[in-house]
This record gives C-alpha cells, structure tokens and sequence, in this order.
C-alpha cells in the first residue's frame, strides 16, 4: 500500500485535465482510466480571479480526488499565490508544484522549488513537487517538508518516455520508503509501464492521453500498462544477464 | 414593451430572434427565406457584438477534424455553399497547414487525423503563396475548403434579413420582454449561460494585423506544439490571427503572454511581419457545451441555438435550419 499525505488512492494512474478536445472527452477518459487523482491547472485557465469557475466545476464533478497544480509558473512568489488560490477553490490542502526554469524544456527550477515547497509546507500545504531526477535537490524537498516527490521521465509534453533511467533508478534506491510519482514526459503505455516496473509508485500523465487520437481508448491503454508494471514490480522481475541461459537443460544433448 | 406594429403581413409565425451575431443572423435568414417574419433584437449597437465579431471566418470542415468529432465535419460540407449562396466575398481558395521544420512531425500528426488534403512540397507551396518560398519543405494542402471575413459577412446577413421583410434593432435591453410573437430563437451566446446551466465560455484571444509586405491568398494554419496559430487572410493586406483556447470565462484584455507567443508564431511563419502594424486585438468568450457541439434546444416555443465553440461559422448554418425545422413543425 503507498500512502500519499496519508492517503491510499483508487489507482496509481494520475491524470492531467488539459487539452483535451472536450470536457465530455476528458470525462470519458477519466472514467476509462479509473484515475486516481486528476490535476488541475489554475494559473492558465484562471487567466484572472474566479474566471476558471465553469470549468473547474466540470473538475469537481468528475468525482475523482483533485490535484491542483501551479503550471506555468516561474517564480516562487507565482506558484506560492497560485496554490493558496487552489487550495480556496478546490478546498484541498494537496498542490502539485511547479515553478519552470527554463521556458524550452520547461525544467523545474529546483531553486525556487525548494524555497516554495518550504514556504508551502509551513503553510500547511501537502506540496507534490515537480522536479528533475536529481538527488541533492530530492534531498532539500524532503528537508523542506515535502512527503512525495514528482521527478520527471523527460521534459512535460515530449513524450519520450524515462529519459535518465539510471537517474530514475538512484533516486528510487536513494529514498526506497519516499511515495514517488513519474510526472511528465511520457509518451506511450509501455514507458508508463517501465516506470512502474523501476518501483515508482504511481504515474501522472496528460498529454500522451488528451493529444491522442482516442483518448479514452488510451486512458484504459496506461490504466492496464501501470497496472502490469506495478504487478511485475511487486512479483521481482528477473535479472539481466549478458548471457543466454537455457530455460531448459542441455546437458547429456548434443551441442556441437 | 409592446410587439413592433409593422410586422411584415403574411400568413407566416412571428418569430423573435435574440442576438445579432452569426447563430442569430443566420437563424433570421433562414427563417424568413422560409416566409417567417423575423424581428432580430441585439442588446449592443451593431451586428457580432460579441464572439462572432472575433472570429476567423474559416470555412473548414476537414481540417477542424484534427480536434473535433467526426458530426463536426459531417455536419459542416455544406456549409460552405451556403456562406457562398448567402454572402458576397467567400473565399474558396483551401487551407494550407505547415509547420516549422523541427515540428514537422506535427503535420503528419494533423495528417492522421484528417482527410480530404493533399502531401505538397517546397514547389507546390511556393505555387499557392509566393511569399512562403523557402521557407517550408512540407504542407498540407486542404483544396475543398474556404473562409469569409466575419464582420462582412454578419453585415451582408443583416442585409438580407431586412431585404425579407425582417427588422434588426439594436441596443434593446436585454431584459425586455416583447410580446406578441409565436416563437423567440434566443441565439445570445454566452449571454444565455444562466438559462442553459451546462454551458461555460472559453477564453479566445485574436489579433488584427496589416503587412503590405506579405501576401497570403488562404488560411495558412501553423502547427506547433505548444502555440498553433491560424492566419486568416483579409482585405488590404489585414491578417486575422488567432486564436488561443482557454479554459476561463475571463473576457479581459488579452494577456502579454498570449500576444507574445502568437506573434512569435506569426514571425516564424515570415519575418517581414515583424514590421506589421497591430491595428487590433480582441478577446471574447465562446459559448460551449461539455461535448463542445453547437446544439438546438427548444421547450415549448422557445428554442435556444446556442454552444457554438469555434464552429459559429461551420456550424450555423445547419443549426438555424434545425430551429427553423421546429419553427415550421418539420421536426
């Protein structure tokens, strides 16, 4: 069992409510992949006080536990206003922080990340911070208060899939008992898959789903993918070999 | 206030049809081609006093199927033979959808999702727009499509309604009450959000633009994967672009963010627009549905035709002929 802030959730897939291309699709999709958390942007769709309302309310209604997030964020004092303003909205002390770096690759900063988290921390917040796969920045959020941690599996919206698996595999040997979230960069079930196979303990994807040409068809595709990576996680896959070892035995055959 | 007293004689149902922009306009020909007499009642001084005013005026059925559901398309082929029938002015020239060379995998994207577009290279893209040579090594080149200019448009639909015998009054307060009609086609956007409880707006923002030092003789649609823009040709060298998608019902100026990216965009396509002059930019909000599809809703003789999204021009047409089935008993 992996407790979020206390929390056991229905699935271990989490999904993003953007860009899809309608709120009845995104509904859809929701339903086909059993979500266990849906996350919500406020700073875009906001675009200014309670203007986001309609829309949020569509969120609400899913009746899937919410996520807030600061997207689009870049500075600590941005994403610090942005989830006190989630937090009145959705009535949930749980926020997803991002505050952006860098505006190609959309990396976190992990500066401002450590200093927010600590802010929201102390605030009361339950801060699920996006962050890179690095180590010492993992070891300040934890410091900061934070209780989960969001690495990414690449840069948000490229689909790449686990662009630093050794990175990935460090940080989950670094903090085996650390609840943490593969957010961002994944592109098809089987990377979600690979994620969950490395001992992630949950996956949040948007893109790979809203962009797809049937998203709730591919809803249910990650549902069965993280599904089946948790399975394999838990049932201790093999290891890997550089040779071949015969699954049956060749001894008293010919060889030659 | 009491019902107008120079109603146009004749056997036909008195129809109110509230709102001047393209549902209402378009319900108001449709409805008096088919022997209604019509009385528009706009709540601002002029026609498209609110989305439509904004739109881009494209006339694509096809390439709206990258994100609509197949009724979209179906619905709309005929579309623009009406707009064609209606309005002096349309544009039958196709779609050109490019991309920049690092997101040309976008276009086979776009390319999957679509149909009715032909593969074009470099030769054939310097062959429909001369100014975009060289720029480009890919396209698609959607032939069957079109675009009208909005404002002229609603203006040429105004135009024929009072040519039917219909009336258009402006600034009529919106909590007038008239009577004396058989049916109101209420078409007031997201003015009507109160009555139809499941319609929420999106947030659009648009630009005007006017560079003598590019021409462009179609929509050309820019795919990207964080900023797609269209750029809808106008008169005098005029460039409409748009338009941003956002989940909020805030119709407030629009933001330096949104501005910076589509310009960033529009630069992209050519740089000689960086000398164009901004003559306008505009925000509105697009009445939605939760499936984002136009729909005809009526309780008694009362229809609303309302949730246009981005599909006011596509979609009007077929949705005032719905009401005006219902209006006629047909439905």
């Amino acid at each position: 069992m992996t407790l979020f802030y206390g929390t056991e959730l229905t699935s271990r897939l989490m999904l993003g409510t953007a860009q899809y291309p309608s709120p009845e699709i995104l509904a859809d999709a929701v339903r086909r992949a059993g979500a266990g958390v849906v996350t919500v942007s406020l700073r875009r769709e906001a675009a200014g006080a309670r203007a986001g309302q309609a829309f949020w309310e569509l969120i609400r209604g899913l009746d899937v536990p919410v996520l807030p997030n600061t997207a689009g964020c870049h500075t600590v004092r941005e994403a610090v206003t942005t989830a006190q303003m989630a937090r009145e909205v959705f009535g949930t002390d749980w926020i997803k922080l991002e505050v952006i770096g860098e505006s190609d690759t959309l990396q976190p900063d992990m500066f401002a990340l450590v200093e927010a988290a600590r802010i929201l921390t102390e605030d009361g917040f339950k801060v699920f911070p996006y962050m890179t796969e690095d180590l010492v920045g993992a070891e300040r959020l934890l410091r900061a208060g934070c209780e989960v941690l969001m690495p990414w599996g690449a840069p948000i919206g490229s689909g790449k899939g686990l662009n630093n698996l050794f990175g990935l595999r460090a940080l989950r040997a670094h903090f085996p008992d650390v609840p943490m979230v593969v957010d961002a960069g994944i592109g098809v079930p089987s990377h979600a898959a690979q994620a969950m196979e490395l001992g992630y303990d949950a996956v949040l994807i948007n893109t790979a789903v809203a962009k797809a040409g049937n998203p709730a068809e591919m809803a249910r595709a990650f549902a069965m993918a993280v599904e089946a990576g948790r399975m394999a996680y838990i049932a201790d896959p093999m290891e890997e070999r550089d040779m071949a070892v015969p699954s049956t035995p060749v001894i008293g055959q010919a060889v030659l | 206030m009491t019902a107008p007293t120079a109603f146009p004689q004749g056997p036909g149902p008195r129809v109110l049809v509230r709102g001047a922009g393209v549902s209402g306009l378009t319900a108001a020909v449709t409805l008096a081609e088919r022997g209604a007499r019509v009385v528009v009642h706009e709540c601002g001084p002029r026609v498209g006093w609110g989305a439509s005013w904004k739109a881009g005026g494209m006339l694509a059925p096809w390439c709206e199927a990258e994100s609509a559901t197949p009724e979209v398309t179906a619905q709309s082929l005929a579309s623009l033979d009406w707009w064609d029938a209606h309005v002096p002015g349309v544009d039958r020239n196709g779609t050109l959808v490019l991309a920049p060379a690092r997101d040309v995998r976008e276009i086979m994207r776009f390319g999957r999702r679509t149909s009715h577009y032909e593969t074009i290279g470099e030769a054939e893209i310097t062959q429909l727009e001369p100014d975009l040579a060289d720029r480009f090594s890919r396209a698609l080149f959607f032939a069957g499509e079109g675009h009208v200019n909005p404002r002229d448009a609603l203006a040429a639909l105004a135009a024929r309604v009072v040519e039917l015998g219909g009336e258009i009054r402006f600034n009529v307060p919106v909590d007038e009450q008239p009577a004396g009609f058989d049916w109101v086609v209420d078409c007031t956007g997201i003015a009507a959000r109160d009555e139809l409880t499941d319609m929420r707006g999106v947030r659009g923002e648009m630009l005007l633009l006017r560079c003598p030092d590019v021409t462009l003789h179609r929509p050309v649609r820019m795919l990207h994967p964080r900023i797609p823009i269209y750029i809808v040709p106008r008169a005098n060298h005029v460039y409409m672009v748009g338009a941003t998608m956002i989940e909020s019902e805030n119709a407030g100026p629009m933001t330096l963010r949104s501005m910076v990216e589509m310009l960033g965009a529009v630069y992209a396509l050519h740089p000689a627009f960086g000398e164009a002059e901004i003559l306008e930019t505009g925000t509105g909000l697009r009445p939605s549905y939760p499936d984002n599809m136009p729909a005809v809703r009526y309780r008694g003789r009362h229809i609303h035709i309302n949730g246009m999204y981005r599909h006011g021009f596509l979609l009007s047409p077929v949705r005032a002929a719905e009401a005006a089935d219902i209006v006629f008993g047909a439905a």
